[in-house]
């Protein structure tokens, strides 16, 4: 009987394995930057393109983030092993839109001047915030090769990247903070609660886990 | 909506003029939403006919407009003016109008009033963003007595030529064009000549951020961000480098005097 329960789990999800899995996940990855890109080019941005461009790129980053977060829950709730393949992938997409999105902040906002940068960190807490929470992302994007794994040695690399859950938190409050002046929080109460959930079911689908291997 | 070019001192600014469709489809009325694409979505609701506007408070004459009678109350004029939003935006806007201070004086103000107070529409069926608690609804706002009575100051019916778009203020709005863009209240119901300085909705929802003379300067900061740059839209695209932000949006030359004496930094 557990046998028979053991085959059907394994079978579960067989097709994520597939070899072109990877390479549709990463061009699904980058179809929202190629539909901003042309939206840039064609003038469909609206009146105030750079605004629209790094807020676009923030939401990317807040949702990718969120798709990084699930696939661990997603894997325990389904007992689908073979999710675990595509999470570093959208951890570094995360990474990826991250960085476009400082960069086009400092870019077309600050006009790539350092100092300009550093006055708009000590002037404004939500800059500080966010800044502090792509530092953090750099990190664990720079350790999440293999030999860096290796390196690290595995209780370590973990203990590290549980550092994804002060990103989380800091990348809230970074949007809660942006929007504190429209007392506008829809929005964030949404990824908030997204990202709140999805941190908490990992250790209670963990000790559920547990529960059933003991 | 006909209009002669005014002879108003600065009120004709030789900039390139923002994009029709740029002023009108990114607009700060918190009324239909926050967004500064919700406006151009929702305020097709909005019913600018009939609408009156009431005038009271400390006047001899106190009385009700209809806005056909307002629109003919003095000749219509054409007055180019720059338009610096607090959030660090700027635009040139053609708008039409006439001096506030041609109505004032019809409604004849006595000796004690000292300040001119702003309502706006607050319609729960037709204005969806007045069912969120972002601000203290009615939108209210505010100005001295010899601000509200300068020249520059305009009750504005239209712009580009035509009548106001609903998204931008319609059917009758105020434009000040040396103080944040917040200012210059849209939609307006009622002015109210008052002895005592009106409390105004910005100011009520977060008073350190936003002071009751909110003029333009670059030499004070928002508390979350730097007044000294502006981005003005639809200039030469993505890269185009912010500009300086001038005292009194480029306009001391015609308004500084009323400030004379006063600490900016104080009266923000």
């Amino acid at each position: 009987m557990a046998a028979v329960q053991g085959g059907r789990a394994a079978a579960r999800g067989q097709w994520l394995l597939a070899r072109w899995a990877r390479p549709l996940l990463f061009t699904l990855c980058l179809a929202p930057l190629a539909w901003l890109v042309w939206g840039a080019a064609a003038d469909r941005l609206g009146a105030n393109p750079a605004e629209a461009l790094i807020r676009a790129l923030g939401d990317w980053t807040l949702r990718l983030l969120c798709l990084t977060l699930v696939v661990t829950p997603l894997r325990l709730a389904l007992k689908v092993p073979a999710l675990a393949r595509f999470r570093r992938m959208l951890g570094l997409f995360t990474f990826f839109y991250a960085l476009l999105h400082l960069l086009s902040y400092a870019w077309f906002d600050m006009g790539l001047e350092p100092g300009e940068i550093a006055r708009d960190i000590a002037k404004r807490p939500f800059i500080l915030v966010g800044m502090a929470a792509f530092a953090l992302l750099t990190l664990l994007a720079a350790t999440s090769f293999n030999r860096a794994m290796r390196w690290l040695g595995g209780r370590r690399w973990q203990q590290l990247h549980r550092g994804v859950y002060l990103i989380a938190v800091l990348a809230v409050l970074h949007f809660w903070w942006m929007r504190a002046g429209k007392n506008d929080f829809a929005e964030v109460l949404v990824y908030g609660a997204l990202l709140a959930a999805l941190l908490a079911a990992r250790p209670l689908l963990r000790r559920r886990a547990g529960l059933q291997k003991g | 909506l006909p209009a002669r070019r005014t002879a108003v001192a600065g009120g004709l600014s030789m900039e390139k003029l923002t994009a029709y469709k740029d002023a009108t489809t990114y607009n700060n009325f918190y009324e239909f939403g926050t967004d500064k694409g919700d406006p151009v979505k929702n305020a097709a609701t909005l019913k600018t006919r009939p609408w009156t506007v009431a005038v009271e408070g400390l006047v001899n004459k106190p009385r009700t407009f209809g806005i056909e009678e307002l629109l003919k109350l003095s000749p219509q004029e054409e007055r180019i003016y720059r338009l610096r939003c607090v959030e660090g935006w700027s635009m040139v806007i053609p708008w039409v109008g006439y001096s506030l201070a041609e109505l004032i004086r019809r409604v004849e103000p006595q000796g004690s009033a000292k300040y001119v107070e702003f309502v706006t529409l607050a319609d729960k069926p037709t204005m969806p963003g007045v069912n969120s608690r972002v601000l203290d609804w009615p939108y209210t706002e505010g100005l001295r007595m010899d601000e509200a009575l300068h020249p520059l100051t305009l009750l504005a019916f239209g712009m580009y030529g035509e009548v106001l778009p609903n998204q931008n203020g319609a059917p009758v709005r105020l434009v000040v064009p040396w103080k944040y863009g917040f200012k210059s209240a849209k939609s307006i119901v009622k002015i109210r000549f008052v002895e005592k300085e009106p409390g105004t909705a910005w100011n009520k929802a977060a008073k350190n951020e936003y002071g009751f003379y909110s003029n333009v300067n670059p030499d004070v900061d928002h508390p979350r961000w730097s007044q000294a740059t502006e981005r003005r839209i639809g200039e030469d695209g993505l890269f185009a480098k912010r500009r300086k932000t001038l005292p009194f949006n480029g306009y001391e030359a015609q308004v500084g005097q009323l400030y004379a004496g006063m600490d900016l930094k104080k009266f923000y």
